[in-house]
Parts: C-alpha cells; sequence; structure tokens
C-alpha cells in the first residue's frame, strides 16, 4: 500500500476477527433504485451493522448475475448511472465522513472504456478500497494488477467450488486484502439454502492462504451467516438485499435495510422476514 | 485505431505486448501466424475474460481438443461424418453469369449445399464429438436466426445428447419455422426476454447456464467468438472450408484466386475460408453489415467498433462511451451482434485482411441478383459478400479470380425479403 494511505480492510478484518465475528458485506448497484439513492442505502446499511459495502458499477451484459441483479443494473443504466456517477457516490460518503471499506464490484469492459489508469487512478482519489472484476481472473488481470497495486489498491480475486488446486494456488499468489469465495456453482441471486460443499470448498481454500475469506452469491438468512461465520471471515448479501431495497417504498427504506441487516448480522434477535425469492 | 488500442491495453503480457508493438503496419507471415498464444490472445485480442467458475471447463475443453487433434480415431470419425452426414466436399461453383456482369472469374463455395444449409453445422459436429469424448452428455448453444441452433440440435439427435438452445424473444418471433424445427429435431428452445432480447442476450443466458451446471453440460458456441479455446477451436474446424476450396481452385482453375471474400457477423464462415489462404499472396475481404447505414443502426463492428470485452474476449465491440454494449442492426439475424471475433480484429490491424461494411438494402440488391442471375438462393448473411463485390467491380481486372464463401441458403430468410420487398406471403 501507498505510504499515507490507510488499509481500512486490513483493519476490518482485524478487528471482526477479534471480535469472532463475520463482517457484514452488503451489495447496492450505485446509482439504483434513483440514481441519487446511494448514499442513503449505504448509511442505512452502517446503521444496520455493515462493515464494508460492495456498489455495483451497472454493465450492459453481467454474464455472472442473476435475474436481481441484471433488472437492477438495467434500470441503473436506463436512469444514466455511469462510472463516474459510482465514483462520485464514493467521494460523496466519505465527505460525509463514512470510514467503512468501499468496494466496487463490476466488469471489466465499463472500466476499459473509462480507461483503466484514470479508473483506478479516481478511484483511490475518492476513497475506494478495492475492485472486484467479475470477468476478470487474474490470468488477464497484467497491468490492471500492476497499477492497482501501486496506487494502493486491493484487487479482490474470486475463487468457486469448481476451481481446482492450480487455480486455488494461482489466485492465493496473486490476492491482496481478501479473497472472494464463490458459495455455489452458479450465478448471484438468493437462494433457500447454501452448497453442502461449501465448507469443504472454503476448507480447501484456506489451505493456501492466510487472507481473509469472504462468502458471497445465495446468502439470504440468518442462518446462512450463522453458518458461513464459522467458516469464513465475511458475508457478502447480495441479491437479498437488493431484493429488500427493491420491494420497499423509499420512504420506508432505510428502516427496512437497518431491520434487515440487523436481523441478519444477529444484532437484533426478532423472526426473519423473508425477503428471498428465488431466481 | 492503434491509439485507442494502446489506452486500453491491460494485459500486459509481454509477449502479447511485442506481438503488438512490432505488428503495426507489418504483414504478418505464413499459415495461420502461429496465434493464439497459449492463453488464447491474439496480440492483445482474445484471452479468457470469464468468470472464475469457468476457468476450469475452459483447461479442461482446451487439453480435450488438443488431445482429440492429436487422435486419429476423431479425425476419423469427423471426416467420415462431415463427408457422409454433412454433404462435404461441398462444391466449387464457377458462377458464370455473374463473372460476366462483374468481368472477373467467380467461384462459389457452396456451403449452402450442407446439411442443414450453411456452414454452422461443421464446428457444430465437430464440437458434438467433443462433448462426447468429453463424457458430456448435455449440450446448450446460443442462436440468432436460428442455423447454428438448427445445426447444434441436429448434431444431438445425430449423437443422441440432450439439447438446451437459448434465444431471444425477438429472435424467436422472426424466426419461428427453425424454432419449430429445433423443437422437431428434440431441443428444448429456451425464450430470453432480458437486455435486447437477440442474440447477444441468448448469449449472456448460455453462459449463465454454463456458469450453473459446467460440470456436466459441453456449450456449443456457433461462431470464432467467446474464451479460449473457442475462437481458435471454431475457427479449425471451419478451415475445411478454406482447405477445400484451395484444393478446388487448383484442380478447377489452375491457380490461387487472388480474392477471397465473406460475409462476417462473428465471422465463423469469414476465418473458416480465410486461415488457409492466410499465407499466400491473395486479397482477403471480410464485408460486414451497415444496416441502415453506418451513420445510423447497423452492426459494423469491426468499421465503426472500438476495443472491448464481451462474452469472455477482448475484441472490437459496438459500444458506448461509457462501455455499454451497444444493440446491433441487420436485415440479417446472422449478422445481428455487437462483437466480432478477436483474431478478425488482430487480422485488421494487423493489415492483414480488410473490412467493409454493406447496407441491408445492398444485401437485398446482391441475393435478388443471385437468384435471378444464378438460380441461387443465399442466405442474407451470404448477400452481404455479394453485394459487396458487385459495389467494387469496377476495381477488379479480368483475370482476377474471386473465390466467395456462400456461407448458407436463404430459405429461412424469405419472410424477411418478402417483408423488406413489400410482398405479403
Amino acid at each position: 500500500m501507498s505510504t499515507d494511505r490507510p488499509d481500512r480492510i486490513a483493519e476490518l478484518f482485524a478487528r471482526t476477527r477479534a471480535e469472532r465475528r463475520p463482517a457484514i458485506i452488503p451489495f447496492i448497484p450505485a446509482g439504483w433504485p434513483e440514481i441519487d439513492a446511494t448514499s442513503e442505502i449505504v448509511r442505512a446499511a452502517i446503521a444496520g451493522g455493515a462493515d464494508a459495502l460492495e456498489l455495483g458499477l451497472p454493465f450492459s451484459d453481467p454474464l455472472a448475475d442473476g435475474s436481481t441483479n441484471q433488472h437492477a443494473y438495467d434500470e441503473a443504466l436506463a436512469q444514466g448511472v455511469t462510472p463516474a456517477t459510482v465514483l462520485n457516490n464514493v467521494r460523496e460518503l466519505r465527505g460525509d465522513g463514512v470510514t467503512i471499506p468501499l468496494i466496487i464490484m463490476g466488469y471489466i469492459n465499463p472500466m476499459l472504456a473509462y480507461g483503466i489508469d484514470a479508473f483506478i487512478r479516481n478511484a483511490v482519489e475518492v476513497g475506494v478500497d478495492a475492485l472486484i472484476i467479475v470477468d476478470m481472473p487474474p490470468n488477464e488481470a497484467g497491468t490492471v494488477e500492476i497499477l492497482a497495486r501501486e496506487a494502493g489498491l486491493h484487487l479482490i480475486f474470486l475463487v468457486a467450488p469448481t476451481s481446482t488446486d492450480e487455480r486455488l494456488r494461482l489466485v492465493a499468489d496473486h490476492a491482496r486484502g481478501f479473497i472472494y469465495c464463490v458459495s455455489l456453482t452458479g450465478i448471484t441471486g438468493a437462494r433457500q439454502e447454501l452448497s453442502k460443499d461449501l465448507e469443504e470448498f472454503v476448507g480447501r481454500v484456506r489451505e493456501y492462504t492466510e487472507l481473509p475469506l469472504a462468502v458471497g452469491f445465495g446468502i439470504s438468512r440468518r442462518e446462512h451467516v450463522e453458518h458461513v461465520g464459522k467458516i469464513a471471515d465475511a458475508v457478502v448479501i447480495g441479491s437479498a438485499f437488493v431484493n429488500v431495497v427493491a420491494n420497499t417504498p423509499r420512504i420506508e427504506r432505510a428502516a427496512a435495510i437497518r431491520h434487515y441487516l440487523e436481523e441478519i448480522s444477529g444484532r437484533r434477535n426478532v423472526p426473519i422476514v423473508q425477503t428471498d425469492r428465488s431466481d | 485505431m492503434s491509439e485507442q488500442i494502446g489506452k486500453n491495453v491491460h494485459t500486459a503480457r509481454e509477449e502479447g505486448s511485442s506481438i503488438l508493438s512490432r505488428s503495426i503496419g507489418e504483414e504478418i507471415n505464413v499459415p495461420g501466424s502461429g496465434l493464439p498464444d497459449a492463453g488464447g490472445h491474439f496480440g492483445d485480442f482474445g484471452g479468457q475474460y470469464i468468470p472464475e467458475t469457468l476457468l476450469p471447463a475452459v483447461t479442461e475443453l482446451t487439453e480435450a481438443y488438443q488431445d482429440a487433434m492429436a487422435d486419429d480415431d476423431f479425425h476419423a470419425r469427423l471426416d467420415d461424418l462431415l463427408h457422409h452426414y454433412v454433404g462435404r466436399p461441398t462444391p466449387l461453383t464457377f458462377a458464370e453469369r455473374l463473372s460476366e456482369c462483374i468481368d472477373a472469374k467467380i467461384y462459389l463455395k457452396r456451403e449452402d449445399l450442407t446439411h442443414t444449409g450453411a456452414h454452422k453445422i461443421n464446428a457444430a459436429l465437430a464440437q458434438g464429438l467433443l462433448a462426447l469424448r468429453m463424457g458430456k452428455r448435455r449440450i446448450i448453444a446460443e442462436t440468432g436466426a436460428g442455423q447454428h441452433g438448427v445445426a447444434t440440435a441436429t448434431v444431438c439427435a445425430l449423437l443422441g445428447l440432450d439439447c438446451v438452445v437459448y434465444m431471444g424473444s425477438d429472435d424467436v418471433k422472426r424466426q419461428a419455422l427453425n424454432v419449430f424445427r429445433m423443437k422437431l429435431l428434440g431441443a428444448e428452445v429456451r425464450t430470453v426476454h432480458s437486455g435486447s432480447r437477440t442474440l447477444k442476450d441468448a448469449t449472456n443466458e448460455a453462459i449463465r447456464d454454463w456458469v450453473t451446471n459446467v460440470r456436466d453440460t459441453y456449450y456449443v458456441i456457433g461462431s470464432v467468438v467467446g474464451p479460449h479455446p473457442y475462437p481458435m477451436m471454431v475457427r479449425d474446424f471451419q478451415s475445411v472450408i478454406g482447405r477445400e476450396a484451395r484444393m478446388q481452385i487448383l484442380d478447377q482453375e489452375g491457380i490461387l484466386p487472388t480474392i477471397g471474400i465473406a460475409c462476417v457477423g462473428g465471422g465463423s464462415n469469414a476465418i473458416g475460408l480465410f486461415y488457409p489462404f492466410l499465407g499466400d499472396q491473395i486479397r482477403l475481404i471480410g464485408v460486414e453489415a451497415a444496416g441502415e447505414g453506418l451513420s445510423g443502426r447497423h452492426a459494423a463492428t469491426l468499421s465503426k467498433g472500438s476495443p472491448g470485452v464481451l462474452h469472455g474476449a477482448k475484441s472490437m465491440l459496438l459500444q458506448d462511451e461509457w462501455g455499454q454494449v451497444t444493440e446491433a442492426h441487420s436485415i440479417s439475424a446472422g449478422l445481428d451482434y455487437p462483437g466480432v471475433g478477436p483474431e478478425h480484429s488482430w487480422l485488421k490491424l494487423t493489415k492483414r485482411v480488410e473490412y467493409h461494411a454493406v447496407t441491408d438494402k445492398e444485401a437485398l440488391t446482391g441475393l435478388e441478383f443471385l437468384c435471378q442471375n444464378e438460380g441461387i438462393v443465399p442466405a442474407l448473411e451470404s448477400s452481404h459478400a455479394i453485394a459487396y463485390l458487385l459495389k467494387i467491380k469496377d476495381e477488379l481486372f479480368s483475370d482476377d479470380v474471386v473465390l466467395l464463401n456462400l456461407s448458407g441458403r436463404g430459405d429461412k430468410d424469405m419472410n424477411t425479403v418478402a417483408d423488406a420487398l413489400d410482398v405479403t406471403l
């Protein structure tokens, strides 16, 4: 990392490891449901217990995403959301004193179109901590990885249950910040149950790295979080969180987000509201 | 263009960048040019831009493909089926009246005469055999016009494999006959309602299926697009077109052609024709769909696009300033795709192949011309190549020998053509 930049991600995991709990990382497409909604969503998420946020950079062809996220991306794009919107969101949040890790998740093409050097430089300037590029495995990362490292931006790579030991070793060699474990063989989307092989899979990843492990894809319920919390360092809540936002009028949104995250993170001990819909 | 690519270079692979910088303005030498590299790169184009879940699958496929290529039994089975089932070699027809009109010698490579009526069957059959060899009995495919879907459904029926074909809902409407054909052949056709509801979105959905069912599913890609090894593998399987044509024209005309010409959507029929001629002194021309004109709605990716990543590879792409993929338009559903095979981007960059575009209207003229002067009803796709030839006839010399890939027949397009000509059927 560059000298004067705090490593918010390392600090977060040091803290959650000490507190013996998983970090809660919701995912939300930037500039959605309304183009100016992101700031209030992030603030409500933090109030509900979010430890970091993933902001989705909308793309016209999100081939690793299920219908929930696809639909949200389509709406965001129709509203004119661009990489500049996402970067401005982060700038605003930092200006308002938000200090949790903020991560941009997306596909490579919009970043290339923006100019990858400029995107990384601007991301660092506004206070982004990490990038997750779903369709850029380490073998294609090349200069992006070098540029990100020089700029002090973590480039987060993914591993999947199909990853061979050779792939796990490769990803572990390139990984910084944390490793994103895709919980299932499939696309994003809320599921009723977690994969039965999740423990074995996360165990396999663990053999190759000391880095924190985040588990995502398909996680929607408190019992999922409890289960993942025993084997990994963080849970990413994507489509289920997106559904909460989608299904709530704006005026009730902040309360619904806080409520959902308090429940799923175990801060509040009430029955889980059924918010997932399978896609 | 080189400046744009320079701005976007992000795979700092040493071999990739050096090939890129070395090649600008220079000609590449000899057959095949030895590309792609081991990672599937044609210079900066190509590669494997896919979710990690699929990486093991493409690695497995690359190995299985190389294994099969080294196996005489695989070749024997493929050659046998290409001959007795597909009907290869397809004829090379001297087009007498077209030649007279253009004042050059025009030969047509008759892929329209293959079983199922287009070149798509060449790669679908080979991939079906490869899937069988890999023990994957569930096949998925994407289709636009339905030709690749029909070819894949045909191969699955032949080999006893399960077949699911993804097709955009707009295309399902436009190509109802092919949807029915696929179902008759035993395939399940899944309608895709997302995005632009055409080939691009059918491809997204096929990839999502593959991500989910990768352990037992083989994805038969219909063109030289997608992550490595598809652009290389489909090229190699389609090269049978150019290999045959090369022998046939030497046999019938005694010399190599001076010009090779083919239409380009994803680019599989074009690369199939061009590849065996890359090392020869021959002008190669790819013809894209200019749709309603290059300033309006079109599908001329190489003429008007910029470098980007779609469907697992870096190539030229129709996109807006923010990197969102834009909708393509062509009267021909088979050319209606905002991307193009990475090797074509490379061949354009290195100037080995020139790319031009003709409009819907011009393509229709080409179609009518071939119907009325040669008694052949070409597919709208192939009609683009004919139209371009008619357009440049004044540039040609009487001793020019032109090899034109007639990639498919036009039966499937009769409704579209009738509509365009204001005829009610």
